[in-house]
């Protein structure tokens, strides 16, 4: 198959994760310290340096008709609920991401919170807000990545799509200085959930045994078909949502 | 030590299920259903996966629209 799926599906995932990241980041660096912030981004990318150097090799080993059930069910997954919060929010049935209110929230947390040492660390709410939220974001990055090189036996690939998306992120982060509110965060969602999805129903079914018809290329079908099925049922939504109960509607989280 | 390993499984399940675990378990069914076609049956059933995803992505959608089952 075609390496340019993989790279694209996992840089875009990547850059949304890093996106949410940044905002975090940034909200604990300019309200707090900078010094305590970087402390924290580091070890959580400790962690999730160490998370891809333990789960890489040993997905590697799986022989991969069982891999490809595993992590196409997994991916499968995920990309549902991926692509079900998208449309959802698409469909104005939870409200939008909205990376501007969650970074004035996290900043006036961040005002509020009382400060203090802990060990080599000089603000401790710094350092864990700055490691909470790249280790929870990062853990989505890892998965996807991780999970799409194994399938694909291309990690190196898929590591370092995940590492420019990052890379990116973070130099427009550094020259903006303010969270990037503009990225079309829920379309770029919405594309990822559609290529989980497409990729997990590909692989589980491998992987369970079944042959599609025209082997890898049954992907230029099934993508399409996601896709499609995916505004389809955005559409549906958007007209229902004049008729529906505004107690029916999601909580936005 | 029973709680921390409740707040790892349920922070795992969020992570990877999310709010609505139905679509998990059609996957799984679905996938289980592949595999016992293919296997028992000689069936390929390729369609089969697709065909449930889809459709469980509509229930659910269904389910947080409206409430109902």
């Amino acid at each position: 198959m075609n390496a340019l799926p993989l790279a694209a599906t996992v840089f875009v995932a990547c850059a949304v994760e890093a996106v949410e990241a940044l905002t975090i980041v940034l909200a604990a660096g300019l309200t707090r310290e900078w010094r305590s912030t970087f402390q924290g981004m580091g070890a959580a990318l400790a962690v999730l340096a160490a998370v891809v150097a333990v789960a890489g090799p040993v997905l590697t080993l799986i022989p991969l008709a069982p891999l490809r059930l595993i992590v196409g069910g997994l991916l499968a997954v995920f990309g549902l609920q991926w692509l079900r919060k998208a449309i959802l929010r698409a469909s104005g049935h939870r409200d939008l991401h909205d990376e501007e209110g969650i970074y004035a929230r996290q900043v006036a947390a961040a005002r509020a919170a009382a400060g203090g040492r802990r060990g080599w660390v000089n603000d401790w709410y710094a350092f864990t807000l700055s490691f909470k939220g790249v280790l929870l974001e990062g853990l989505e990055v890892v998965f996807i990545a991780i999970t799409f090189g194994a399938s694909q036996q291309d990690v190196g690939l898929a590591a370092l799509s995940a590492l420019a998306a990052v890379v990116v992120v973070a130099a427009v982060g550094v020259a903006v200085h303010a969270p990037l509110s503009r990225v079309p965060e829920n379309s770029m969602k919405f594309a990822v959930g559609v290529m989980l999805t497409s990729f997990g129903v590909f692989w589980g079914a491998e992987g369970a045994g079944a042959s599609w018809p025209g082997d890898d290329a049954a992907l230029l079908v099934i993508v399409p078909l996601v896709l499609l099925v995916a505004l389809g049922y955005t559409a549906l939504l958007r007209r229902a949502g004049a008729l529906a109960p505004a107690g029916a509607k999601e909580a936005a989280r | 030590m029973t709680g921390r390993l409740r707040a790892f499984g349920a922070f795992w399940y969020d992570f990877i299920v999310g709010d609505d675990w139905r679509g998990a378990a059609a996957v799984a069914l679905a996938l289980a259903a592949t595999a016992l076609l293919v296997r028992a049956a000689g069936v390929n059933a390729w369609w089969l996966t697709p065909a449930c995803v889809i459709a469980a992505l509509g229930w659910s959608l269904r389910r947080a629209t409206t409430g109902r089952p």
